[in-house]
C-alpha cells in the first residue's frame, strides 16, 4: 500500500500509581496488539511467508508427488525422518507456515478494520479547513482577478466540481475560503485489496474442507462412477461425507492423442459418455484445458497411456480372452511402458497363479533382443513380456503396486520366471507347462481426475477484488486542494491564493499547473466585458514560487 | 504445421544484431558517462530536498557539452535500433512457426529482456537524466541476451498441447511484462544503493567525487524510478498470477498446487507486496526498502532459471537438453 499507515507510536505515559494486575494485563495487551498491528511488523511478517514458502518448492511435497518424498526418504535414510518433523515435505500445510499466514492476516485485519473505521469517518466529514499559509503547500499558485472575491470562489467551486472534487466553502478568520478534497476510492482501494485478501483465505479454507478430489485409469470402453471406492486415489476435505458427492458416472469410449510432424504432441482428446447413475449418458469430448463441468464437479483428462491386451490358452483349456492392464508410460515422448497383468484365478489354486510383466513400445525396434520405443503413436506395437508363475501374495494384506510384480514374492522363491519373448500382435509366447500368452493388440487409458471445490468460485471473486482494489490504491491520487481570497493592495481586485497537496507524497506539479491555467481562462471567461482596456496592461498574475 | 527455416534463421540473425547493436550502445553510453562533466553541485542540494521538482532530473543534459549529448544521443538510438531487431527476433520466430512467440525459455527471456530494454527506453524519452542509467541497464541486458543465446537456445518449433490455450496470450504475456518491468526496477534500485553508499563515502571522506556514480541521478529520481516501476509492474504481477491460476483450473484440476513455480510467483509477490509497504513505513524508507527490491529480483530470475531447470514442477516447458 502507497498510504503511510496512521502513526501508531507514542505508548501512554506510565500512570503514576501502580495500576491493578487486569490493567495491567489489558496495557500489556495493548501494546502488544499494537505491535502486532504495525506496519512493520506487517512487513517482517510478509518476509518470513516468503521465506517459509521456500522450503516447500526445494524439497519434494508430499500434496505434489508421494513417489518423490518416498524416493527422498530413501535417498537420505538420517535426513529424512528429521526434516519430516519439522513438517518439511508438507510445508504448507504445516502448522508454522499456518501460524506464518494466519498472523499476517490478524496483522492485517487489525490494521485495515481502524483505517476502514477512520475512512467511514472522513467520508462522513467535508475536507478540512485550509491552512493558514496556503503557498507553504507543496503546489501553490496566487491569482489576481478584477471579480469579487465570491464570484471569484465561485469559479474555483465550479472549476473544481468538475473534477470531481468534494468542497466546502467556509468563512475562515483570513476571508471567505473553500476546501476540496477527491481520491477517496484510493483508500477505499486499499482496504478493498486487504480485505479482499481475507476473503480469498477464507474461500480458500472453505474449498479445502468441503473440496474432494479423485484419480482414476480408464480404459477405452469402461467406466467408472463418482464413489471414492472406485477411486485409484483421492483426497477429501475433513467435512466431506461419502453421500456428498456429485451422482456422476463417466464412460470412456474413445481416446485419441494427435503428433505433429516432429512428434510433439499437439492434442490430447477424450470421448466421454457423462451423466448419473443409471441414466443414459452424454456425449461430450474432453481434453487438456477443456475439461467436464458439470453439477459442481469438474472431470479432467491429466494423462494417457497403452493397455496391452493378451489371451491365455491354459494347458486344461480355459481360455482367457483378451485381458488388459493399463501399462504406465515411463517416456512421454515415446511413450515407452512399463506394466504388469496379473491373473490370481487363472488355474483355481494359489500355487499356480500367473502374472506377466511388461514393457510396451507402441512403436518396437528389437536390437540385439532389446525392445525399445521410437514414437508415441502405435504403429507398430509390440511387448516384451515376462511370464512368472507362483503365488502372487495379492491376499497376504501387504499392499503392493497394480504395475509391477512383488518383487519379494521373487526373491522369496512364492513366483518363479518361467519365460520371456519380445512378441509382435498375433505372436505368442508357450510357456514351460503348456500354457500359451498370445499379444492380441492393445487399448488405450486416460488418466482421469474429478474434482470438486466449491471454495474455487469465491476465490475467483476474492481475486478480481483484490485486483481492482490494487488498481484503485495504486493509480487514484487523494488530493486537497484549498483556495482562499482577499482583497488585492491597491486596485480594488481580488487576490485568490490556491494551494494543493497531495497525499502519500505523490507529485502533483504538472496536474496543479494545469487546474491553475483552467482557473485563469475561467476568471478571465467571467470578468464582463469592460468598456475600455486596462491602462497599465494586463494585470499581471505571477506565479509565485515555492519558498 | 511446419516451421518455416528461413523466418527462424532471420529470427536468430536478428537476435546475433540486436545484440551488437545492444553492445555499440553500451560503448555510447560508457562515452556519454566518461565524457560527461560532473554534474553541478547545486543539483544534488536540489535533490537532497524531499519533493523534488522535475526540472532538477533534467538539468544534466542541460549541463552537457553538444558532442557528449550526441554520444547520449547515439546510444538512445542504438538502443532503439536494438530493440526492433530484438522484437524482429520474436516477431520471426512467431510467424516461422504460426504461433506465440513464448512457447519455451529461451523465447521467454527474450521477451522479458525486450521488455526491459523497452521500459528503459520509454523512461529515458520522458526524462533525459535518466539516461545516465543506461550503461547499467543495457549491461545486464546485453549479459542476459548473451546468456540466452548460449545456454537457453530452443530450435524454432512447434507448442506442446498443454500450451496451446487462449491463456498463453494473457498469462504468459502479463508474466513477460511483470518481470521486464521488475528488471528495470531492480537495476534502479542497485543503482541506488550504489549512489546511496557512494555518496555516504564522499560524504566522511573515504572517497573522492567525480567519479561514474557522480554522474548518476540523483538518489531520489532513481529511487522514484524504482518504485514507480514496481508500482506500475505490480498489478501485471498480480494479474498474471491470477490469471495463471484461471488456467491452471482448467489445465490441471486445480487452480493453486504450490507447483515450485507457482510458489516462487507467490514468493515473489509477497516480496513486491514487501517492498511497496516498506516504501512508505518509517525505518524502511531508503536502503532498506531498495534491498528488498533487489531481492524481488533476484527471486524472479531464480524463480525463471533453476525453477524451469532444475526442479521438477508442471511448468517444464524449457525446452533447453
Amino acid at each position: 500500500m502507497t498510504v503511510t499507515a496512521p502513526p501508531r507510536e507514542a505508548p501512554a505515559p506510565p500512570p503514576p500509581a501502580r495500576p491493578s494486575a487486569g490493567r495491567r494485563a489489558w496495557n500489556l495487551w495493548v501494546r502488544w496488539w499494537r505491535r502486532l498491528t504495525a506496519m512493520r511488523t506487517a512487513i517482517i511478517l510478509l518476509f518470513l511467508l516468503a521465506l517459509a514458502a521456500i522450503p516447500g518448492s526445494l524439497l519434494p511435497q508430499r500434496s505434489l508427488s508421494q513417489s518423490a518424498v518416498a524416493r527422498y526418504f530413501a535417498d537420505h535414510p538420517t535426513l529424512a525422518p528429521v526434516l519430516d518433523r519439522f513438517y518439511l515435505f508438507d510445508v504448507f500445510s504445516s502448522p508454522w507456515f499456518a501460524a506464518v499466514y494466519l498472523l499476517l492476516f490478524v496483522s492485517l485485519v487489525g490494521c485495515v478494520l481502524p483505517r476502514a473505521a477512520e475512512h467511514y469517518r472522513a467520508l462522513r466529514t467535508p475536507p478540512p479547513a485550509a491552512p493558514r499559509n496556503l503557498l507553504r503547500l507543496p503546489d501553490s499558485a496566487r491569482v489576481d482577478t478584477p471579480l469579487e472575491g465570491t464570484a471569484a470562489l465561485d469559479a474555483v467551486d465550479e472549476e473544481l466540481r468538475v473534477r470531481r472534487y468534494r468542497v466546502v466553502r467556509r468563512e475562515g478568520p483570513g476571508g471567505p475560503e473553500l476546501s476540496a478534497e477527491k481520491g477517496y476510492a484510493k483508500e477505499a482501494g486499499n482496504l478493498l485489496f486487504h480485505l479482499s485478501l481475507v476473503a480469498l483465505l477464507v474461500a480458500l479454507a472453505g474449498g479445502k474442507l468441503w473440496g474432494y478430489e479423485g484419480s482414476i485409469l480408464v480404459t477405452e470402453g469402461q467406466g467408472f462412477c463418482n464413489v471414492f471406492q472406485q477411486y485409484d486415489t483421492y483426497s477429501s476435505g475433513p467435512l466431506v461425507e461419502g453421500g456428498d458427492l456429485a451422482p456422476l458416472c463417466v464412460d470412456l469410449e474413445d481416446f485419441r492423442a494427435e503428433y505433429e510432424d516432429d512428434l510433439t504432441a499437439s492434442s490430447f482428446r477424450a470421448d466421454i459418455l457423462f451423466g448419473g447413475p443409471g441414466e443414459e449418458g452424454r456425449p461430450q469430448t474432453i481434453g487438456v484445458n477443456d475439461p467436464l463441468r458439470a453439477d459442481g464437479a469438474r472431470v479432467y483428462l491429466t494423462g494417457h497411456g497403452y493397455a496391452p491386451r493378451f489371451t491365455v490358452v491354459t494347458p486344461g483349456g480355459r481360455t482367457v480372452e483378451d485381458v488388459s492392464a493399463p501399462f504406465l508410460p515411463t517416456e512421454q515422448s515415446t511413450m515407452a511402458s512399463e506394466g504388469a497383468l496379473k491373473l490370481p484365478d487363472l488355474n483355481g489354486d494359489a500355487d499356480s497363479q500367473l502374472a506377466i510383466q511388461g514393457f510396451f513400445a507402441p512403436t518396437g525396434v528389437v536390437q540385439n533382443g532389446i525392445l525399445t520405443s521410437v514414437d508415441p503413436r502405435p504403429l507398430e506395437p509390440q511387448v516384451a513380456i515376462v511370464a512368472y508363475q507362483g503365488y502372487l501374495g495379492l491376499d497376504t494384506g501387504r499392499p503392493q503396486s497394480v504395475y509391477s510384480i512383488d518383487a519379494e514374492q521373487i526373491d522369496r522363491g512364492a513366483l518363479s520366471r518361467v519365460g520371456s519373448a519380445n512378441l509382435a500382435i498375433g505372436e505368442t509366447l508357450t510357456l514351460p507347462d503348456g500354457t500359451a500368452i498370445t499379444f492380441t493388440g492393445y487399448s488405450q487409458f486416460a488418466a482421469l481426475q474429478l474434482s470438486h471445490d466449491p471454495g474455487q468460485v469465491w476465490v475467483l471473486v476474492s481475486a478480481i477484488a483484490v485486483l481492482v482494489g490494487l488498481l484503485a490504491m495504486l493509480l487514484l491520487r487523494r488530493e486537497r486542494v484549498f483556495a482562499r481570497v482577499g482583497p488585492a493592495a491597491g486596485s480594488g481586485g481580488t487576490v485568490l491564493t490556491v494551494g494543493s497537496l497531495t497525499r502519500g507524497g505523490g507529485e502533483g506539479g504538472e496536474r496543479f499547473t494545469a487546474l491553475t491555467d483552467d482557473l485563469r481562462a475561467a476568471l478571465a471567461a467571467r470578468v464582463p466585458a469592460r468598456p475600455t482596456p486596462p491602462a497599465g496592461g494586463a494585470p499581471p498574475d505571477p506565479e509565485v514560487p515555492t519558498p | 504445421m511446419t516451421v518455416d527455416t528461413t523466418l527462424a534463421d532471420l529470427s536468430d540473425t536478428l537476435f546475433s544484431v540486436s545484440v551488437g547493436l545492444y553492445s555499440l550502445a553500451v560503448v555510447a553510453f560508457c562515452a556519454q558517462l566518461a565524457f560527461g562533466a560532473r554534474p553541478a553541485a547545486q543539483r544534488e542540494l536540489v535533490g537532497a530536498g524531499a519533493p523534488v521538482a522535475p526540472a532538477a532530473d533534467t538539468a544534466a543534459p542541460a549541463a552537457e557539452p553538444p558532442n557528449v549529448r550526441r554520444y547520449g544521443a547515439a546510444a538512445m538510438v542504438l538502443t532503439v535500433l536494438g530493440a526492433l531487431a530484438h522484437a524482429g527476433v520474436l516477431l520471426f520466430r512467431g510467424l516461422a512457426a504460426d504461433r506465440l512467440p513464448w512457447g519455451n525459455m529461451y523465447e521467454f527471456a527474450t521477451a522479458v529482456v525486450l521488455v526491459a530494454v523497452v521500459s528503459f527506453a520509454v523512461l529515458a524519452v520522458r526524462r533525459p537524466a535518466l539516461r545516465h542509467l543506461g550503461i547499467f541497464v543495457l549491461a545486464p541486458v546485453v549479459l542476459s541476451m548473451v546468456a540466452i543465446g548460449l545456454f537457453l537456445y530452443a530450435e524454432a518449433g512447434p507448442l506442446v498441447a498443454a500450451l496451446r490455450s487462449s491463456w498463453l496470450a494473457v498469462h504468459v504475456s502479463t508474466a513477460i511484462l511483470g518481470f521486464g518491468i521488475f528488471f528495470v526496477s531492480g537495476i534502479a534500485s542497485v543503482m541506488y544503493l550504489l549512489r546511496v553508499r557512494h555518496d555516504a563515502r564522499v560524504a566522511a571522506g573515504t572517497a573522492t567525487a567525480g567519479g561514474l556514480l557522480d554522474r548518476l541521478p540523483s538518489p531520489v529520481a532513481i529511487d522514484r524510478v524504482a518504485h514507480r516501476t514496481a508500482v506500475f509492474g505490480f498489478p501485471i504481477w498480480t494479474f498474471a498470477v491470477i490469471a495463471g491460476a484461471i488456467w491452471a483450473e482448467s489445465a490441471w484440476g486445480r487452480f493453486w498446487g504450490w507447483d515450485p513455480k507457482e510458489t516462487w510467483a507467490f514468493i515473489a509477490w509477497v516480496v513486491y507486496a514487501a517492498y511497496l509497504h516498506a516504501r512508505t513505513t518509517a525505518g524502511w524508507r531508503g536502503r532498506a526498502a531498495a534491498w528488498v527490491n533487489v531481492v524481488g529480483l533476484g527471486v524472479m530470475v531464480f524463480n525463471l532459471l533453476y525453477v524451469n531447470m532444475v526442479s521438477t514442477g508442471l511448468h517444464s516447458y524449457a525446452g533447453v537438453e
